[in-house]
């Protein structure tokens, strides 16, 4: 089973309906224990990164949510989810992450509008499993004014163009996490979800 | 690169959609899952609900409407029409919408704004705007509560400047204001400077609809879309008078709108939001097919 992680932050419900749409069986859970048992984990969220950790701290999940990365289960972060696996964020002066992967999280310096909002391409730089249907330069929906910077290149799995090139997503072993949103990406974010759940029974 | 964003806009009144996509055979025209289903087949880059229920009794369909479409549609949601409260927010977002779309609320209490975006994040906070040019008549127009705060003084208008030759006649950041009941109303409000201090306060995004244009399918208005487009930082969808092909790239190019809204240029005509799109990309417009 596929333990979606409720933390109070954002629209939940779409991961879950999209999950359920491919037909596999997710559930939306704030227990450390569920998230304990669970086979898979995914974290959605988006919203302010420092919220996003104090609510995992308060809720006892942060614990839960690194045990399981390390043990090897599959990890989908999305949005938030990707960010906060990263040593620390500048938003709000500094606020330190999980510390999963060493790199920060700057915000968007660009004379572009901000929040980078809308559809944009992916260029697939190391594919992940879960990436097996997705074409190269598909359009995926984003909304995020802040992006991840990886200090180990080589867990950079696909990177977007918007005033400057940013990792859109990464991937090491267990751990996949997107900047963009599959649950609001129609009939191809729905293949990465389709993609994760696969992956999460081989595992 | 980003792409500029197509948003058909469906008017959803007591859980039915009025005046829904009319052109192709949808087993129910007036559902709303049905309708947000074609648009999704279609390539829609989102889609906006708005809630014209007038019974305060009736509010809460919406939810479900919202609790429907999201089980079936996987594409950005916004609901717009009614929204009061930061309860009215969560219980949208619950359901499985996206973005909120506030607009009278704001012109009340422009807190309303900075509260609703502390709590639930900017990027889920569209203010909509309802702006008309500023014509010498301006002597039915109003204030509202908030004039007495000195934070708010940039965006109110002053009454005596406004009539005789000195009255701002769409040139610059002074000539429109923001009006309200359809576009009936008008309020003392400059509608640029309204809008930089909804950035300001935690908007993420904004749908500005020109009043004067809206409904005679002439186009945008698109020196108020430029203009806005120009002095916030956040993405402004066009809205009001689309009625073309043309009107859209008007929009996106001139206008410099990030997105454009269009209700019965799909709704009504066999023009297809695919035919736009190709349409828009031959004239070298970034868009997702």
């Amino acid at each position: 089973m596929i333990a979606i992680v409720d933390y109070g932050m954002g629209n939940l419900r779409s991961v879950e309906k999209g999950f359920k749409k491919v037909g596999i069986d997710a559930t939306v859970t704030s227990s450390p224990q569920v998230v304990d048992d669970a086979d898979a984990i995914v974290l959605p969220g988006v919203g302010a990164f420092r919220d996003c950790i104090r609510n995992l701290t308060d809720l006892s999940l942060t614990g839960a949510v690194i045990r399981s990365i390390q043990k090897g289960k599959p990890y989908l972060g999305i949005c938030l989810g990707l960010q906060v696996l990263f040593s620390e964020s500048e938003e709000f002066g500094r606020c330190k992450g999980l510390d999963i992967f060493r790199g920060k999280v700057v915000r968007f310096q660009i004379k572009e509008k901000v929040p980078h909002m809308g559809w944009n391409t992916v260029n697939i730089v190391n594919r992940p499993p879960i990436f097996s249907d997705v074409p190269d330069d598909s359009y995926l929906y984003f909304v995020h004014s802040y992006y991840v910077v990886p200090e180990d290149r080589s867990i950079v799995a696909a990177t977007t163009d918007y005033g400057v090139p940013f990792t859109s997503m990464v991937w090491k072993d267990n751990v996949f996490a997107t900047q963009f949103h599959p649950e609001k990406s129609q009939g191809l974010g729905l293949r990465i979800l389709a993609g994760f759940g696969e992956f999460a029974k081989k595992a | 690169m980003l792409a500029k964003r197509i948003i058909p806009c469906l008017d959803v009144k007591d859980g039915r959609v009025v005046k829904g996509v009319s052109f192709v055979n949808l087993r129910d025209a007036g559902d709303p899952v049905e309708n947000a289903k074609f648009y999704d087949e279609q390539g829609a880059d989102e889609l906006i609900f708005l809630d014209i229920t007038a019974s305060h009794e009736k509010r809460k369909i919406i939810l479900d409407v919202v609790e429907k479409t999201a089980e079936d549609v996987f594409m950005p949601l916004t609901v717009g029409g009614g929204i009061k409260t930061l309860d009215d927010i969560r219980a949208l977002l619950n359901a499985g919408c996206d973005k909120v779309s506030i607009n009278t609320t704001a012109v009340k209490d422009p807190f309303f704004i900075s509260r609703a975006a502390e709590k639930f994040g900017s990027q889920c906070i569209v203010v909509a705007i309802d702006a008309k040019r500023i014509t010498q008549n301006m002597s039915d127009a109003t204030g509202e509560d908030w004039f007495g705060d000195a934070s708010m003084k940039d965006v109110m208008l002053n009454p005596p400047a406004l009539s005789g030759p000195q009255a701002p006649r769409g040139n610059g950041s002074s000539g429109w204001a923001i009006s309200t009941h359809g576009g009936r109303k008008m309020k003392l409000i400059n509608a640029v400077a309204w809008a930089k201090k909804m950035e300001e306060l935690g908007a993420g995004e904004f749908m500005l609809t020109s009043m004067d244009k809206d409904g005679t399918k002439d186009g945008y208005d698109i020196e108020l879309t430029r203009t806005v487009s120009e002095n916030v930082s956040i993405p402004v969808i066009a809205s009001g008078g689309a009625g073309t092909l043309e009107h859209l790239y008007e929009g996106l190019v001139h206008g410099k709108a990030d997105a454009v809204l269009a209700a019965s240029i799909f709704h009504f005509r066999e023009l297809s939001i695919r035919e736009a799109k190709e349409y828009l990309k031959s004239k070298s417009v970034p868009v997702r097919l």
